[in-house]
C-alpha cells in the first residue's frame, strides 16, 4: 500500500505537468501506518465489562512529506479530530505505529515524549476556549518556554514572545492582554503563536478556521501559508470546508468513518475523485455561478453514517453508496491504485469499483 | 537546537531571521471591522508597559481600586485588631458580674466605649467588653476552620476531579460517608473525646466535618475546567500534572470555591455557637459570640439587646467575609476588571 500522492505519469497537459513539479516532494516527516483508535464501551458499575468499541480511528495509513500541507476532509464523527488527538499523543492509539523521522512516538511517555512535543504540535479548532482566560497573552505564548527552558534562555522569552507576536501579525505591545480582550481571528493568531513557539516542524491543524467568521477565516488561512514558508513547516490540516482544504493542501485525504477512503493530490481529489464518497462530498460543494449549476450532477446520499461502534462489513460506505455490490459486502476495499484507472486518477482510492465521475463541480 | 537545524538551513533561528514588513500587519487591519477593534482596545500605559503582567498582580492592582475590597478588608482588619488586642477598646472586664446591680441593665447609649453602652447580660456582664473578647474565639474558629476545610477539601477535590478513576472514586465515597454523618452527632463524639475543650478543639472537630463540601465543589469544578481546550493545549505542550494543576486548572476552578467558603465561614462561627449552646463547644471561661448569643436566647423577652449586640457582631463579620470573597473573585477573572 503507498500512500504517496502525486502520480506525475499521468499528467496530460503542460499545466498539469507544471503542477504536479509543484507539490513537494521530500522525505517522509511523519509516517503513519494501520493507526487504530478504538473507545472501549463498557458495562457494569464495579466490575466493568467491555461489551464493544467505538472504532473512530480504524486502521488508517499515510505519509506527511517535509514542508507538504495535508488536508483531510471528511463529515462529522469520521474521526478526524481522534486522528489529530492520537498524532498528538493526547489520546494513547489501541494499535497502529506513527513514526516521526522513522522514530516510533505513539508509545512513547515522560522525557522521550516530551522532547517529541517540541516538534509537533497542533493549533485547536475554537480560539474561544482553547486559550486560558485567566492568563496574559504573554503568558500563554510565553507558557512553551517555561515547560522546555531549552529553547530560550530567561532573559530572551520576553523578547521572543514579542518577536512571535510580531510573526503572527499582532502588535509586540499586547503582551500584557488577556484573551478576552481579542477578536476570534486574533485569538487563533495567539493560538498560532503558541504552537510556533517551539519551533516545531509539524503542526497539526484541527479545523483550525471552523470557528471564525468567514472574512477573517481568509486571514488566518494566509498567516498559515505565509508561515509554513517562512519555517519549512509540514501541515496537516483537519477540516470539512473542502474549498479551504483545496486553497491550502497539497495532498487531501479523505476519511469515512474511521478510515481513510482516498488519498492524492489536490488536483488528482477535486478533478479526478475516484471514489464515490469523495464524489459525493464534491458534489455538495456550493456553486455560486447559477449557469455552471444548470448542468451538475448533484448526488444526494441516503441514509446516516453508520455507527461507528457497528460499521457495516467489507465496504464501510455500501450502506450509502450507488455502486454497492455484493462484493463490497464480503471484502473490504484495500487503499490501493486500481489497474484499470488512467491519468490523474490513479491515485489511491478504497473502492473495488473506482471511477471517475463527470460534472461534480 | 544546532542539531534538530542542520537540515534546514534556513531555519535556523526563524525568529530572530523575521523582519515583519508593513504588509503582515496590513493584512489584519485592512479588514474594516477588526481595524475597528483595532483602535477601540486601550493602548496600554506607557509606564507600566514595560513589567509583564501576571494574573495574581493584576487581580491585587484591581483589588486596590474596589470599594467592596476596601471596606471589607479595613472591617476585617479592624476585628482582628480587636481579637488581638480587645483591652485597647475597653477598660471593663469581661468577667466582673455584679448580678444585684447589673442584671438586664438596659444600654446606655450616651456612654460611649464604657462598660454600660451595650447594657448588661443576664450574668450583670457588660455586653459591650464581652462582644470585643468573644471576637477572638469567634474569629479565631471561623478563620482556621474556613482555611483548614479550603486547603483539605480543595486538595481533595482537586485529585479526585484531576485525576478520576479510582482515585475519584475512593475519595467520593469517602465523601459521601462524611456527608452521612450529621454535624451535631459527629461534633458530639469528637469533642468529647478532647479532656479538655479549647478553640483548636471546635476548629479540628468541625474541620473534620466540614471539609466534604468543599471538596465536592471543588471536584465538580475541576472537572468541568480539566475537559477544556487550554488545558488539553497545556498537555500537548508537554506541561507536567503540577503545571496544569496550579497554572490552569486551580486559576480557573477556584471561584466558586472561593464563594461557598466565604459564606460557610460564617455558618461555622455558628456551628461554634450551637455546639457551646448544646454544651459540647466553648466551656464558659472562654468568652464567644456563639455562647453568649445561646445564652441570651433564654431572656430575650426581657432583653432583646442581650442577644441583638453578639449577634450584630457576627453578622457583621460574615458580611466582611463575603464581600471579601466576592471581591477576590471578580478580580480573579479578568472578563469582569
Amino acid at each position: 500500500m503507498t500512500a504517496n500522492g502525486a502520480t506525475p505519469l499521468g499528467a496530460t497537459t503542460p499545466e498539469e505537468v507544471a503542477f504536479a513539479q509543484d507539490v513537494p516532494r521530500g522525505e517522509p516527516i511523519l509516517e503513519v501506518r494501520d493507526l487504530l483508535k478504538h473507545f472501549p464501551l463498557t458495562k457494569g458499575v464495579l466490575f466493568k465489562k467491555q461489551v464493544g468499541a467505538v472504532k473512530a480511528v480504524d486502521g488508517v495509513s499515510f505519509d506527511l512529506m517535509q514542508g507538504e500541507t495535508l488536508g483531510i476532509v471528511g463529515e462529522s464523527g469520521c474521526g478526524k479530530s481522534t486522528l489529530a488527538k492520537v498524532l498528538m499523543n493526547l489520546e494513547p492509539a489501541t494499535a497502529g505505529s506513527v513514526k516521526y523521522k522513522g522514530e516510533e512516538i505513539s508509545r512513547l511517555s515522560g522525557a522521550a515524549l516530551k522532547a517529541v512535543r517540541r516538534n509537533i504540535q497542533m493549533v485547536f479548532q475554537d480560539p474561544y476556549t482553547s486559550l486560558n482566560p485567566r492568563m496574559t497573552v504573554g503568558d500563554i505564548i510565553g507558557e512553551p518556554f517555561e515547560i522546555h527552558p531549552e529553547v530560550a534562555p530567561k532573559g530572551d522569552r520576553r523578547k521572543a514572545v514579542q518577536d512571535l507576536l510580531d510573526v503572527v501579525g499582532l502588535n509586540p505591545e499586547y503582551i500584557n492582554r488577556y484573551p478576552h480582550q481579542f477578536s476570534g481571528g486574533q485569538r487563533q493568531r495567539i493560538g498560532i503563536a503558541r504552537g510556533l513557539a517551539l519551533k516545531p516542524e509539524v503542526i497539526i491543524c484541527d479545523e483550525p478556521v471552523s470557528a471564525l467568521d468567514v472574512s477573517v477565516q481568509a486571514q488566518v488561512i494566509n498567516l498559515l501559508e505565509k508561515l509554513q514558508g517562512e519555517f519549512n513547516l509540514s501541515y496537516m490540516f483537519i477540516a470539512h470546508d473542502l474549498s479551504i482544504v483545496r486553497h491550502i493542501s497539497d495532498r487531501v485525504g479523505v476519511m469515512y468513518l474511521g478510515r481513510m477512503v482516498e488519498i492524492g493530490s489536490d488536483l488528482e481529489i477535486y478533478e479526478h475523485a475516484t471514489h464515490p464518497y469523495t464524489q459525493a462530498l464534491l458534489s455538495a460543494v456550493p456553486v455560486p455561478d447559477p449557469a455552471a449549476r444548470e448542468h451538475r450532477d448533484r448526488i444526494v446520499l441516503t441514509g446516516d453514517v453508520p455507527s461507528p461502534a457497528n460499521p457495516p462489513s467489507g465496504c464501510r460506505f455500501r450502506t450509502r453508496c450507488w455502486k454497492a455490490q455484493e462484493k463490497c459486502a464480503r471484502e473490504d476495499p484495500a487503499l490501493t491504485v486500481r489497474d484499470w484507472l488512467e491519468g490523474r486518477a490513479r491515485h489511491d482510492s478504497a473502492c473495488h469499483f473506482a471511477g471517475e465521475r463527470d460534472n461534480l463541480i | 537546537m544546532p542539531e534538530r537545524n542542520e537540515d534546514i538551513p534556513d531555519h535556523n533561528d526563524p525568529l530572530r531571521n523575521i523582519q515583519p514588513t508593513d504588509s503582515d500587519h496590513l493584512d489584519y487591519v485592512g479588514q474594516q471591522g477588526l481595524a475597528v477593534e483595532q483602535e477601540t482596545l486601550i493602548e496600554p500605559d506607557p509606564v507600566k508597559r514595560e513589567q509583564a503582567r501576571s494574573l495574581w498582580g493584576d487581580a491585587w492592582r484591581d483589588l486596590r481600586k474596589r470599594p467592596t475590597f476596601i471596606i471589607s478588608a479595613l472591617l476585617i482588619l479592624l476585628l482582628i485588631v480587636i481579637a488581638i488586642w480587645p483591652g485597647l477598646f475597653t477598660n471593663a472586664d469581661p468577667r466582673a458580674a455584679n448580678l444585684t446591680q447589673d442584671y438586664l441593665r438596659k444600654p446606655d447609649y450616651t456612654d460611649f466605649f464604657g462598660a454600660g453602652w451595650f447594657g448588661y447580660d443576664g450574668q450583670g456582664r457588660s455586653i459591650y467588653a464581652r462582644v470585643l473578647y468573644g471576637a477572638r474565639a469567634s474569629i479565631t474558629v471561623g478563620i482556621c476552620v474556613t482555611l483548614a476545610v479550603t486547603v483539605l477539601g480543595g486538595l481533595a477535590g482537586m485529585v479526585s476531579g484531576y485525576f478520576g478513576g479510582w482515585t475519584d472514586s475512593v475519595i467520593s465515597r469517602i465523601i459521601d460517608i462524611f456527608f452521612g454523618i450529621p454535624l451535631l452527632l459527629g461534633a458530639l463524639v469528637l469533642l468529647n473525646a478532647f479532656s479538655v475543650r479549647t478553640v483548636w478543639s471546635v476548629v479540628i472537630a468541625l474541620a473534620f466535618l466540614g471539609w466534604t463540601q468543599l471538596a465536592r465543589v471543588m471536584r465538580g469544578s475541576v472537572i468541568t475546567v480539566k475537559q477544556s481546550d487550554y488545558v488539553v493545549a497545556g498537555r500537548a505542550l508537554g506541561a507536567g500534572t503540577g503545571r496544569l494543576m496550579f497554572r490552569h486548572i486551580l486559576p480557573n476552578a477556584v471561584a466558586p470555591v472561593i464563594v461557598v467558603a466565604t459564606i460557610a465561614l460564617g455558618g461555622y462561627i455558628t456551628a461554634e455557637a450551637t455546639l457551646s449552646f448544646l454544651g459540647i463547644g466553648l466551656q464558659d471561661p472562654t468568652i464567644s459570640w456563639g455562647v453568649d448569643i445561646s445564652s441570651a436566647q433564654k431572656v430575650i423577652r426581657q432583653a432583646p439587646f442581650a442577644l441583638f449586640f453578639p449577634a450584630a457582631a457576627l453578622s457583621v463579620t460574615v458580611l466582611a467575609f463575603i464581600m471579601l470573597g466576592d471581591a477576590v473573585r471578580d478580580a480573579l477573572d479578568p472578563k469582569l476588571r
